[in-house]
């Protein structure tokens, strides 16, 4: 089906030979879409949006940088002092990575309560869990790039989980840092890397769209679209509500970027980095405190060292929501619907929120215990509680279909032409 | 196309063919090829000649009295000497081996016990411990506090509380004479 809207010669042509504009009219505007969504459902595109503004930046700011251990933190410091609005774009871009994980890990927990991993977007979800991992990956070298006290001691920090391997442990470390510490190859190849693993983010954003795109979003109520009376086009009705969306993130990110640029950042970082000296306090960003905890709660595990059972554990703690799919045995999707799921999930909402509290604090035996208790219910909740819930759980009536739930009393298939009627 | 087919189909009895053993081969080959291909790109990530030849350094121990401890460049990263007093030394050996997480004895880890030498990093993640300024905490066995994560060594650099798995790392180096000695 060709855009039908296409009056124009020149787009008919084009379209004939290349598709764009099917393609776009057929993926973006009369895509059709549940009509229930809520706002929960903003976070995907802002998290899209978010991740172009942290390119666009990027870019720009890669033409000041210069990655060399020597010269890197003084270039940083150019663009903020010298370079015609480099203060602007370094804030927006540092700032922008903080808010690019606040609208993923709400993504994430939208995704946790509605059900949204399950069949038959598992393949979704993973490809979802996939772009966290690059995210990460990302945004961690990043850190490493102004070389500053905490970029240095948080990469000697990371890269030295890699020594807890078994028998290649030094020498995988060795190779991360071309050198025997973290030094000038080493901050070399993480810009080489932060440069590129963007894009392939973009790469693995586009196959999560594809995925997407197959079945359709899922929404509040979990149910599958029975027809068209369920749903209406992504083209204007979601589009308007995304662009508010939009509006309001921008809102808290510009308030953010202008009068707190330096709000989620640690001081120690505009010391320059040195190798001789740990600052008195080591703590990643604020994204990462949840798995940190994890890392540095774990005690030795019969015969394995607690560094490797650290390093372990915080692996699993992701990869685990690889195999969440089926770890959730319920066949119901949405938390509306699940009484008991609902309150676990809120658990473990806490839980996480309790592990970032506790990933930022001094170590010591109060802290160890909490943050062991809260490591525990991650895995508790994961492993035993989502398997078993499911079985044992008595989920209440769902509705028999979208329309019926959300126009009460329901709309005959016949207004399907109408759509987005008043109640 | 066709031919293959046939030829493939005649064959479906015993499950080979000619055909099936070239396709392995052939991609049995391609897959080494690459696997060599790669061998360089790996290398290349690896410490190159430049970094590998910063690899020893000389100190001259003659300024550092008893109970002090200096901190050098070794390698890009720290390396304590401390000069141990009588006190220190009576405490490293006083350990009951055994019950060390990381077996080892003091005298397995200096060549003179009054200098210890020993990798300023931290066996967990890599930060460096304190305990080097006499201002500094130095834990409960009197040797380093690491500050992140919790560690503490004793007198002989050895692992004795926290998530460490190992003891400081003992650096090859060799006395030039009694007063200086080189690491690497």
């Amino acid at each position: 089906m060709a855009a039908p809207a296409a009056q124009n010669k020149l787009i008919r042509w084009i379209d004939h030979r290349l598709p764009v504009f099917t393609f776009i009219n057929h993926e973006l505007q009369e895509y059709p879409t549940p009509r229930n969504l809520s706002y929960w459902w903003n976070f995907g595109s802002l998290a899209g949006i978010a991740l172009v503004l942290m390119i666009a930046t990027g870019i720009f700011l890669a033409m000041n940088y210069t990655p060399n251990a020597d010269l890197a933190f003084g270039s940083v410091e150019r663009i903020m002092r010298d370079v015609n609005y480099g203060w602007l774009l370094r804030y927006m871009h540092q700032n922008g990575a903080s808010f690019f994980f606040i609208v993923v890990y709400i993504h994430i927990f939208r995704g946790l309560y509605y059900g949204s991993y399950k069949a038959p977007r598992e393949l979704l979800w993973m490809l979802g869990v996939v772009i966290m991992l690059l995210m990460m990956a990302t945004a961690f070298m990043g850190y490493v790039l102004p070389w500053g006290q905490m970029s240095f001691w948080g990469a000697t920090v990371i890269t030295s989980l890699f020594g807890a391997i078994p028998l290649v442990g030094d020498w995988v470390t060795h190779l991360l840092w071309g050198g025997f510490a973290v030094d000038n190859p080493t901050l070399n190849r993480f810009f080489a890397l932060h440069y590129l693993l963007p894009f392939i983010l973009v790469a693995v954003v586009m196959l999560h769209l594809i995925a997407l795109h197959q079945h359709g979003s899922n929404n509040p109520l979990g149910i599958d679209k029975k027809g068209p009376q369920d749903s209406i086009p992504f083209h204007p009705y979601y589009t308007v509500k995304d662009l508010f969306g939009l509006a309001v993130f921008l809102l808290f990110y510009c308030a953010v970027v202008f009068f707190a640029p330096n709000m989620f950042g640690e001081p120690d970082n505009y010391i320059p980095a040195n190798p001789l000296a740990t600052p008195p306090e080591i703590v990643p960003e604020w994204y990462f405190l949840p798995f940190y905890a994890i890392l540095r709660s774990t005690p030795d595990i019969l015969f394995i060292s607690a560094k490797l059972a650290g390093v372990m554990a915080m692996g699993a703690s992701i990869l685990l929501l690889f195999v969440l799919p089926w770890l959730d045995t319920s066949p119901v999707r949405s938390g509306k619907f699940r009484p008991v799921f609902r309150i676990f999930f809120w658990l473990l909402v806490i839980d996480c929120l309790v592990l970032g509290y506790i990933g930022g604090q001094p170590v010591n035996n109060m802290t160890l215990t909490i943050g062991r208790t809260a490591e525990v219910w991650y895995f508790l909740h994961f492993l035993v509680i989502l398997p078993v819930l499911g079985k044992f759980e008595r989920p209440l009536p769902l509705p028999t279909s979208i329309a019926q739930a959300v126009l009460k009393g329901g709309a005959p298939p016949a207004t399907s032409r109408a759509p987005m009627e008043k109640p | 196309m066709a031919e293959a087919t046939l030829h493939g189909a005649g064959n479906h009895g015993t499950g080979e063919t000619r055909r099936d053993f070239l396709v392995l081969v052939t991609a049995a080959f391609g897959a080494v090829g690459v696997g060599a291909a790669v061998i360089p790109f790996i290398q290349s990530m690896a410490p190159a000649a430049d970094t590998l030849a910063l690899s020893t350094t000389e100190v001259d121990l003659t300024p550092v009295a008893v109970g002090q401890s200096i901190t050098v460049k070794w390698q890009g990263g720290p390396v304590f000497i401390r000069h141990r007093t009588p006190k220190e030394i009576e405490e490293a050996n006083a350990v009951d081996v055994k019950e060390l997480r990381d077996p080892q004895t003091d005298a397995s880890r200096v060549k003179k016990p009054e200098w210890l030498i020993v990798k300023g990093n931290c066996t967990h993640l890599g930060c460096i411990p304190l305990g080097q300024k006499p201002t500094d905490p130095r834990g409960e066995f009197d040797g380093w506090f690491c500050p992140c994560h919790g560690s503490q060594y004793d007198t002989s650099g050895r692992i004795r509380k926290g998530p460490a798995p190992k003891n400081l790392f003992v650096p090859p180096y060799v006395f030039l004479t009694d007063k200086s000695v080189k690491i690497g």
